[in-house]
């Protein structure tokens, strides 16, 4: 155990700075903001789309399974981000000035 | 792994943390959510081409298929909801993210059998993709009416709770023994059983609540997947959106005045409900807002509409609320004063009070002028009025004031009411439209009130 937390001090020091950035971020957010605020998270959670694409270079040529469940997880993923982005953009149009 | 690829995933890990913050602010929320999809869009782009190992032809063309639809699916059917229909969508393509995680966790189990970090991160974003995919899936058909009823099994909350220890207990077991995929599938069904089991129960209006508490979820299982692969940008986004999404629901919480385990595990919310006379509706629960975010509002509306009452009177505040009427329209913000009959002590209180402070006489609508204005409102800001404002005067038979014509607040976009304390109005009848949820409750007194609005407003 303790040779775990040793040999990954760098990591464990990254995962709790990531979670102080995480909530310094937030801040005081203005209710009106709340929806768009969680739509933009909405659409930044969806990076797991990389793990999605690594998959699918690392899989074999005739691995069709997975070569099939990669192509679905790419998909999804694309969805998350994409429709995530502009569902945000379209909320944050109200913002606009006149 | 490649220098340039561990240079664009810093550069996109800086757009998500500098994206998230600008989203916190009205003025740079829109360049913060381009700025953080610029990122992402390099970083994937990044991922794609920026490796030394030779694939075929064939993968690149699944790869790009795969985004092309994607983009396609999700621009289109972005763009084309209507606006009420966005929190439905943000939960689909939340799902969606969660989805995504389950998968990879399932086609990746049987390459990391017997390496217990690896099988832990993978077994954990398999649980938790799964849970929110079915979790997302159930609040969208709620929030777009498929389901209609809140599904409760009898001791609900014990057999949830005993459900999910199962599930911890069996992918424990799973990684102990270093068991076969098929074990994993068996563990996916049920997880995703979990997600309904746990997004069922709950109702509509907390529905915002639980979509937020998953999307912080699937934030976790982004990072688990970066655990897996040691990628610092999946690591960066999934931990950054697993702990800004559940701070934010606490957030949303506290704004609605409910605790995070009277959402989930259903116990009555904190509101003030004293029926009296009137009928035995269930009120609900009342939202308060604050000055600044009270500004913020009516900032960025096209229309605000005030509606005064006798506290504004009692307060002496038709002088503040003249400087608030100008101040709004030097944002561009029309604004109209909407008088209703009774408003006050008598006919033309309203109008005597206001002309006393100057105010144009133009900007005064009577009731029938403006009531089939409010749907075209913004934000309506009521100041000290209540009884000329209760829906009880059209819905409730039962009512003392049954039958009196009432400005139609309620059809408006967002309603501000302020008040010094919950007392009654005149009519001494509880008023229903601050239970609404479009409503939130400006309290105190309404000089300090509409001055603190207008020093707020002077700031932006």
């Amino acid at each position: 155990m303790e040779k775990f937390i040793l040999e990954n001090l760098e990591l464990f020091y990254f995962v709790i700075l990531a979670i102080f950035v995480g909530i310094e971020v937030i801040g005081k957010v203005p209710s009106v903001l709340h929806t768009p605020l969680m739509s933009g998270a909405n659409a930044i959670h969806g990076v797991v789309i990389l793990g999605a694409i690594i998959v699918m270079l690392n899989c074999n040529d005739d691995d069709y399974l997975n070569l099939s469940l990669g192509f679905i997880a790419v998909l999804l993923g694309t969805l998350n981000v994409v429709g995530g982005f502009v569902v945000t953009d379209r909320m944050l149009e109200m913002f606009k000035k006149k | 792994m490649n220098t340039l690829l561990q240079i664009i995933y810093l550069f996109a890990s800086v757009t998500f943390i500098v994206g998230l913050k600008m989203l916190s602010h009205p003025l740079t929320a829109r360049r913060g959510n381009l700025f953080a999809a610029l990122g992402m869009t390099i970083a994937i782009f990044g991922t794609v081409l920026i490796h030394d190992l030779e694939i075929s032809s064939l993968k690149y063309v699944l790869i790009f298929s795969a985004l092309i639809i994607g983009t396609a699916l999700g621009w289109i059917s972005a763009k084309k909801v209507k606006m009420t229909q966005m929190p439905e969508m943000v939960s689909l393509f939340n799902g969606m993210g969660g989805a995504c995680a389950a998968l990879i966790s399932l086609i990746e189990y049987h390459h990391y059998i017997g390496v217990n970090t690896a099988v832990i991160s993978i077994l954990a974003g398999l649980i938790i993709g799964s849970i929110s995919f079915s979790g997302s899936m159930i609040a969208f058909f709620k929030l777009n009416g498929t389901i209609k009823k809140n599904y409760s099994l009898p001791l609900k909350n014990t057999v949830n709770n005993l459900f999910l220890i199962g599930i911890l207990i069996f992918a424990i077991y799973i990684q102990i023994n270093n068991l076969p995929e098929i074990y994993t599938y068996i563990l996916f069904v049920i997880s995703l059983i979990y997600g309904v089991l746990f997004v069922l129960p709950i109702g509509g209006a907390d529905m915002p609540v639980v979509i937020s508490l998953l999307n912080s979820f699937t934030g976790l299982a982004a990072a688990t997947g970066g655990f897996l692969y040691n990628n610092k940008l999946m690591l960066t986004g999934g931990i950054l959106v697993g702990s800004a999404g559940t701070l934010l629901t606490f957030v949303m919480c506290k704004a609605m005045n409910r605790s995070l385990s009277s959402v989930i595990f259903g116990s009555f919310g904190a509101s003030s409900t004293a029926a009296s006379g009137g009928s035995d509706i269930v009120l609900g629960n009342m939202k308060e807002i604050s000055a600044s975010d009270a500004a913020v509002l009516m900032n960025y509306s096209k229309k605000v509409v005030i509606v005064p009452g006798y506290g504004l009177a009692v307060a002496q505040a038709q002088h503040i609320i003249h400087e608030l009427e100008l101040l709004l329209e030097s944002k561009g913000v029309e604004v109209k004063y909407a008088i209703h009959p009774v408003a006050g002590r008598m006919p033309g209180h309203m109008n005597v009070l206001l002309a006393e402070s100057n105010v144009d006489y133009g900007k005064l609508s009577e009731m029938e002028e403006i009531n089939p204005d409010f749907v075209n409102t913004d934000v309506v800001l009521i100041v000290g009025a209540n009884d000329v404002v209760n829906p009880a005067a059209n819905n409730d038979p039962s009512s003392p004031i049954y039958g009196m014509p009432i400005l139609e607040v309620e059809k408006a976009k967002h309603i501000i009411v302020n008040k010094r304390s919950m007392n009654a109005g005149y009519a001494g009848i509880e008023n229903e439209l601050f239970y609404d949820p479009k409503t939130s409750m400006l309290f105190g007194d309404a000089k300090k009130a509409v001055t603190e609005l207008v020093a707020e407003l002077k700031q932006m």
